[in-house]
């Protein structure tokens, strides 16, 4: 490996939290945006293709090494690390919607919803995973919910433009409905 | 969908208090219709809202959700929609709106959600099987027992040590030279004769402020030294000061 490659590694060995591009490109300041990127690519390969447990993701606008899925069920088994427990249903709908139409209030969301969400933001917002962004327009001037950088990183997403675009999904809301 | 059991919650932000209600089954009122209109195998754009309303209001009597206002609610709006499919129309008017038009609007929205709900439970279950570093922090060590003193308990403290020194005016400074070997050596000559002292020993009532941070100064000096030890029973209490064994050694 590459001298870069190997302070990549060791710099994303030690941080718990995924490390921001620009963060790792500050760990080298001679390093061009180039470099870092062909780095973090051998780095990547080097765990793929000699076949290491771990490898490297690009989430939540940052960079992190991962166990593999694989060895999830060993791990676990000797508690040595617990998955984090599953989001709810009424999490996942809230959090979907917020996601799609943000910035997006707590009214909104319970008219396509319809069921009240009022603990859900809560605990969605204890956790981190949305944030207030701003207020509306409207009446009381609500409160308008947007996600945050965990999030992406709780979905291992790279940004939001890797969830599918709203006229991509079946039943997108394109056309009226039928003459009815 | 994961939790086995219901659970109830109360609301506690600013909205009115609410009760949540969430089952295993249905995530909501829109959840149950749209299961409901799946299993009936019905053409969403033309639900039968009779047969579908009979077996939403059966369902929600089933899973005792007849307390729930939402339920409650759709259930009403089903109502409501099959009542105004009753009403007569005119046949060949051309403006008929479609009572099912909103529900069905609706349903497919939130059907749409369901598509995205999908997507991010497939990545977020992607992500839960593998693990990052689980770095903690190593805790600070605990305090050792902290003073607790009142601010009113220092400012006492402070004017103790200001009524020892004789003339605590402030306003006529000369540069003194601190004379801290001098100090060591009284203390020195003190111990010599006695293994133990106290601090009122070495600073005489109405002493100097150079005196006493001369004193101070000395006295810290030959406790790294190693020659005394220093010690204090309590807060403000008189310092002892004790000959120790390297100091007999020297």
């Amino acid at each position: 490996m590459t001298p870069l490659a190997k302070l990549l590694e060791a710099a994303l060995f030690a941080s718990a939290r995924p490390i921001p591009t620009e963060e790792l490109a500050a760990l080298d300041p001679e390093a061009s945006k180039a470099a870092l990127a062909a780095a973090l690519d051998e780095l990547g390969e080097h765990y793929d293709v000699d076949g290491h447990g771990v490898e490297l993701v690009e989430l939540g606008g940052g960079w992190q090494i991962l166990t593999r899925s694989e060895y999830t069920e060993a791990i676990e088994r000797a508690q040595l690390a617990a998955r984090p427990a599953r989001l709810s249903a009424a999490a996942l709908e809230t959090l979907a919607l917020i996601a799609y139409r943000q910035p997006l209030g707590r009214a909104e969301i319970e008219e396509i919803r319809g069921v009240s969400v009022g603990s859900v933001l809560k605990s969605l917002h204890e956790r981190g995973l949305i944030d207030v962004v701003g207020r509306g327009e409207g009446m009381g001037r609500p409160l308008l919910y947007g996600t945050t950088p965990i999030f992406l990183e709780y979905f291992a997403l790279r940004h939001l433009d890797e969830l599918p675009r709203a006229d991509e999904l079946a039943v997108a809301l394109r056309a009226e409905p039928r003459a009815i | 969908m994961t939790e086995t059991a219901a659970y109830v919650d109360y609301a506690t932000d600013a909205a009115p208090a609410a009760f949540v209600i969430e089952l295993a089954e249905f995530s909501g009122p829109l959840d149950l219709l749209l299961t409901l209109i799946r299993e009936e195998q019905v053409d969403i754009y033309d639900i039968p809202i009779a047969r579908i309303a009979a077996q939403f209001v059966l369902r929600i009597r089933t899973l005792q959700l007849n307390e729930a206002a939402d339920y409650l609610e759709m259930a009403a709006r089903l109502l409501r929609i099959k009542a105004q499919m009753l009403l007569p129309r005119t046949d060949g008017e051309e403006a008929w709106d479609d009572p099912r038009a909103e529900l069905v609007r609706r349903l497919l929205e939130y059907q749409q959600m369901r598509e995205v709900v999908d997507v991010l439970e497939r990545a977020g279950e992607d992500r839960r099987n593998r693990f990052a570093r689980a770095y903690i922090p190593q805790a600070p060590a605990p305090p050792e027992a902290p003073l607790a003193l009142s601010l009113s308990e220092l400012l006492a403290a402070v004017d103790r040590i200001l009524r020892i020194a004789r003339d605590p005016a402030i306003h006529d400074v000369i540069p003194r030279a601190i004379d801290v070997p001098g100090a060591i050596t009284i203390i020195r000559e003190l111990l010599a004769i006695r293994a133990r002292a106290r601090w009122t020993d070495l600073v005489p009532y109405g002493a100097e402020p150079w005196q006493v941070l001369s004193t101070l100064l000395g006295l810290l000096e030959m406790a790294k030294l190693g020659e005394c030890r220093v010690a204090q029973p309590r807060p403000f209490a008189n310092v002892e000061i004790i000959r120790d064994a390297a100091g007999e050694a020297a």
